[in-house]
């Protein structure tokens, strides 16, 4: 039986490890790499490893930190920040990421999500949504600052259809609230599209896992519950595991 | 010289470093000269079947793998699409071609018709008998799969050795004499992937 997934993700300005609360206000908390091998000795289903600066700057994740994450991490590397183009794709693939997230650039140009799932397969392809709440319900947001005025929804089955291996479902709202997730958009988004949702933003405690998954997510992200709680990964699926949710 | 065959379509690093981890000499190379040359052979692989069959009989890679595989016998692990890959034809991105070593077709995950999302993503358990290159690792162990697409095969069901349940049962390794895919990623999979690939170089059987 296929196994929920519970997924640290790592935020980086450039080269440090930063956290912040409703994508605005931020904290530093070092090295990349340190932080990565703490999560590949705490035995994780996989990391994320997100530069959130890096589409606003106009350049792309830098590959020596992916290359030294990557170095002794034998588990699923998921990494994104700056990716335009099937080159910066192939690039971050070589240095030992297994998938990749695109946000502003398929906001921009949703033809990269098709030529990326042609020449990568979708599989390698996940499309990560800042979802912010408005007057007429759930708007897309770009950290980069690109606006949009793409429906959700339309939005998810658009993607869908052009390959999209899998959405990284982000509450703008939530983030690092450390409320708990915004359950409603998920089951909002996991019942219009059949491509895994990892659900992300207000994660505070394990048991916040267990209801994101029973409301359809596939997997489980978090970034501040695990830098600044003394819950885990396991933590999680042991609470999962109570849940009847099934956990490697 | 053990080689990993590099089609440009990314995941060759994974390997790479899980090979380094191991501490076991390897070769990473796009030439026909090398893959002619090697002693054994890893073909991994992330990317659309189509436009690996492309680049496969394109770059006369193809002819390389087939000869060595057929003719001198050389032992070789095929890992998810170098899995897929080692069967007549497949059908993601438009019917193409494979290299024929299994006579097998690739086709859609039959999950879908059951409601389940696709692409199958995650660690899921697999059975397996425990020998060749499963020696020594327990059955219904979790390996991590990425993948839309399955191997159905045309050929006794024997060189079947390992299946995964994800609504249906499908394949999750075959070995046939000297030949071995396995859809999951070993790479990826910690402690027991890095076994199997140590069971693979090391000639388990």
């Amino acid at each position: 039986m296929l196994r929920r997934r519970v997924i640290p993700v790592v935020l980086l300005d450039g080269y440090s490890v930063v956290k912040t609360i409703q994508f605005n206000i931020r904290r530093n908390l070092g090295n990349p790499i340190t932080v990565a091998r703490i999560y590949n000795t705490r035995d994780v289903d996989e990391l994320i490893l997100l530069d959130i600066d890096a589409s606003k700057e106009g350049r792309c994740i830098d590959l020596h930190t992916i290359e030294e994450v990557a170095l002794e991490c034998f588990m699923p590397l998921t990494v994104g920040g700056g990716l335009k183009t099937c080159e910066d794709i192939e690039n971050v693939l070589k240095k030992g990421a297994d998938k990749v997230v695109l946000n502003t650039a398929a906001l921009k140009n949703p033809d990269i999500v098709k030529k990326s799932s042609l020449a990568f397969g979708s599989q390698c392809i996940v499309v990560s949504i800042d979802v912010k709440k408005n007057r007429d319900g759930y708007g897309i947001f770009s950290h980069s600052g690109y606006k949009t005025h793409k429906d959700l929804i339309e939005w998810c089955k658009e993607l869908a259809c052009l390959g999209a291996g899998e959405f990284l479902i982000n509450s703008v709202d939530l983030d690092g609230k450390m409320a708990g997730y915004d359950y409603g958009l998920i089951e909002k988004v996991a019942k219009v599209v059949n491509i895994p949702v990892i659900a992300c933003g207000g994660a505070s405690k394990p048991d916040n896992c267990s209801k994101a998954i029973h409301r359809g997510a596939c997997a489980v992200a978090a970034a501040s519950m695990f830098h600044f709680t003394e819950y885990t990964p396991n933590d999680c699926k042991k609470a999962m595991k109570t849940a009847n949710i099934p956990v490697r | 010289m053990l080689t990993i065959i590099d089609l440009g379509l990314g995941n060759i690093n994974s390997v790479h470093r899980a090979l380094k981890y191991l501490k076991i000499e390897h070769l990473i190379s796009n030439s026909v000269e090398d893959i002619s040359r090697a002693q054994k052979l890893i073909f991994p692989g992330v990317g659309s079947f189509a436009e690996a069959s492309r680049r496969l009989y394109s770059s006369g890679i193809a002819a390389a793998i087939k000869e060595c595989v057929l003719e001198k016998c050389v032992p070789i692990l095929g890992i998810c699409l170098g899995m897929q890959l080692l069967a007549g034809s497949g059908e993601e991105g438009g019917v193409s071609q494979g290299l024929g070593l299994i006579n097998a077709c690739v086709r859609k995950l039959r999950s879908e018709g059951q409601g389940f999302h696709l692409p199958h993503i995650g660690w899921n358990d697999i059975s397996f008998k425990e020998q060749g290159v499963f020696s020594g690792i327990q059955n219904r162990t979790c390996f991590y799969f990425v993948h839309s697409y399955e191997m159905i095969l045309n050929e006794s069901d024997m060189i079947k050795c390992a299946v995964c349940n994800y609504g249906v049962d499908f394949i999750a390794a075959v070995k046939k004499d000297n030949i071995v895919g396995v859809q999951f990623h070993p790479e990826k999979s910690r402690e027991p992937g890095l076994k199997l690939l140590k069971n693979f170089v090391e000639g388990a059987d």
